[in-house]
């Protein structure tokens, strides 16, 4: 009961700072909905991007092709050897017609695969599928089998996987350093309206430590202030992000559905259940932490002087 | 000049002393003694003047009473505890149970008499039925309960003063501390302020007044504390304002 009294008296407190000092407040507050309009950004692009390499990721592996006339008998000798080796989870033999029959049904539309009968236009294209228990040994293993008897191609997936890295690391590297120059400001902004608060109730502050209020009963409005600020500051930007982001993967789908048929992103309710705990708590915790630290230093300071 | 003897008061000392200096010194600055070896011994029940100069130490010695600075040398007790030893929640309890007026009076002026008062309680997150009783109680006490909605800019100095007394008072204080309470204050408001202080005394509360007002320390009849240069120079019973010869 009593607590919930406290609690309603910070509360009401911490408003009615924010509005006496409603410029600072809002610059605090704009500074936070800057920082996680960015964060959202460039979570939202890596998540898919991650979301996109691990669908690339669960497909990679190696594809063996062999020279024409090798019999099945030499293929299936092979695929042995290469179950042999300790990062092979493994291989899976799969013959001409199978192929064909596989390109039919995730390539072509009816219309087109009746066109070519029964004949089998990959011929030659038994292939072993090789998947890897461990993806770093791939190139080892590209070399050695690339140079083993009747192989007459390797196929593999890697160069998207590592360019997918290069991007990856300069996103991170960019939205980091923009990030912290944002918090960087954010934490100052927030650090100055508390300060400016609680000058401008020095006198009640003081009134307060002699009557015998406790320290944490004195800071708390002014915590409860710089939590507001943060929320304040992360409403705009979730809800701009859930808006744009379903604009926009509708829009990319709509573009290039029939350029590339496997364009997935992550649905937006599940994006937003992992960046709407992120955004707040990036953001209470900057206005909880700028605030605490600012209001202690500060109220020290008054109980010290007069 | 020799007190009475007044076996009540007599009486009173066999008890342990509710405020105690021992050997109490304060630099604000190394080297420079705001006030020095103070021994002062203040029995549950008194009224005490403490008079001198400007300068002479006067306000220090409430400052020290009330936690706000440390001595330097020595120890302030209260109720038997050492104040200095008190951690920092234990300060704020301590300090509930003391009530403090100022010569500039300290009121909020953003909020009304009532609430000025009931701050004093709300900060100590006193029950809300509680404030509802004992603020308009004090507000009677101190002669204000119709100024009750006005703001403090509003009122004379006696009456802000007297708001100040009712906030000190609402949490029910053992001790009263005032420091040159009248010291914004015409003869005739003086006068109703210490006379309201002599009347909190009167119901058991005790009661130090710092104070620059000759008149009413040498009417009183109350003990009187001079400080000089942060000494105590004399200490008497039903005592007279000395003039601080420097
Ligand atoms: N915060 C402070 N810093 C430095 N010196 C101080 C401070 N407060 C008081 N003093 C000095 O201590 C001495 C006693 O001051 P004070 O107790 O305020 O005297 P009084 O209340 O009797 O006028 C004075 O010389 C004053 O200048
Ligand atoms: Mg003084």
């Amino acid at each position: 009961m009593r607590k919930i009294r406290t609690l309603f008296y910070c509360i009401g407190q911490g408003i009615r700072s924010i509005w006496k000092n409603r410029v600072y407040s809002l610059a605090s507050a704009g500074t936070i909905t800057a920082c996680l309009l960015l964060l959202g950004v460039f979570y939202f692009v890596i998540a898919n991007f991650n979301y996109a390499v691990e669908s690339a990721e669960s497909l990679v592996g190696i594809t063996v092709f062999f020279e024409e006339g090798t019999t099945e008998e030499q293929i299936l000798e092979t695929k042995e050897k290469i179950r042999m080796r300790a990062e092979v989870a493994d291989v899976v033999y799969i013959s001409a017609a199978e192929a064909w029959e596989n390109y039919k049904a995730e390539s072509l539309n009816e219309e087109l695969s009746a066109t070519f009968g029964s004949d089998n236009p990959l011929e030659d294209s038994a292939s072993l599928e090789v998947s890897l228990s461990d993806v770093s040994m791939q190139k080892i293993l590209v070399r050695h089998v690339e140079s083993m008897e009747y192989v007459r191609k390797v196929n593999h997936s890697e160069s998207i996987a590592e360019s997918f890295d290069g991007i990856k690391t300069l996103l991170w590297i960019i939205s980091i350093s923009l990030i912290a120059i944002l918090v960087a400001v954010a934490v100052f902004l927030i650090r100055t309206t508390i300060s400016t608060g609680i000058n401008v109730r020095r006198e009640e502050i003081s009134i307060m430590s002699i009557i015998g209020a406790t320290d944490f009963f004195i800071r708390a409005p002014f915590v409860v202030e710089g939590a507001i600020i943060g929320i304040l500051g992360s409403v705009l930007p979730i809800g701009i992000l859930y808006l744009v982001y379903g604009e926009v993967i509708r829009t990319l789908k709509e573009q290039f559905d029939s350029v590339f048929t496997a364009m997935n992103f992550i649905d937006r309710t599940k994006i937003m259940q992992q960046f709407i705990p992120l955004a707040l708590i990036f953001s209470l915790g900057i206005g909880i932490i700028a605030s605490h630290i600012t209001a202690k230093r500060q109220i020290r300071k008054i109980e010290l002087q007069h | 000049m020799a007190a009475d003897f007044d076996i009540n008061r007599e009486m009173s000392k066999i008890e342990a002393p509710v405020i105690s200096f021992e050997h109490v010194s304060k630099e604000y600055q190394k080297g420079i003694a705001a006030i020095e070896d103070i021994n002062i011994r203040i029995y549950k029940g008194e009224f005490v003047f403490i008079v001198g100069s400007s300068g002479s130490g006067k306000s220090t010695l409430i400052r020290l009473m009330l936690k706000e600075i440390l001595p330097s040398k020595g120890k302030v007790f209260v109720a038997g505890r050492e104040i200095g030893r008190l951690r920092k929640y234990q300060v704020s309890k301590y300090r509930r149970s003391i009530g403090v007026v100022f010569q500039d009076f300290r009121l909020l002026k953003d909020r009304n008499v009532f609430d000025n008062v009931a701050f004093a309680q709300r900060v100590v997150e006193a029950p809300e039925r509680l404030i509802k009783r004992q603020v308009p109680k004090m507000l009677s006490l101190v002669g204000l309960m119709d100024k009750r909605k006005s703001f403090p800019n509003e009122l004379s100095g006696g009456q802000q003063q007297r708001v100040a007394l009712a906030r000190a008072l609402v949490n029910n204080p053992v001790i009263l501390l005032a420091d040159e309470p009248t010291g914004n204050l015409d003869p005739k408001n003086s006068w109703e302020i210490m006379k309201l202080l002599e009347d909190i005394n009167k119901r058991g509360t005790t009661v130090v007044v710092v104070t620059h007002n000759q008149e009413i320390v040498d009417s009183m009849q109350k003990r009187v504390i001079t400080l000089r240069n942060g000494r105590v120079i004399s200490d008497e019973e039903k005592g007279r304002y000395r003039y601080a010869k420097n």
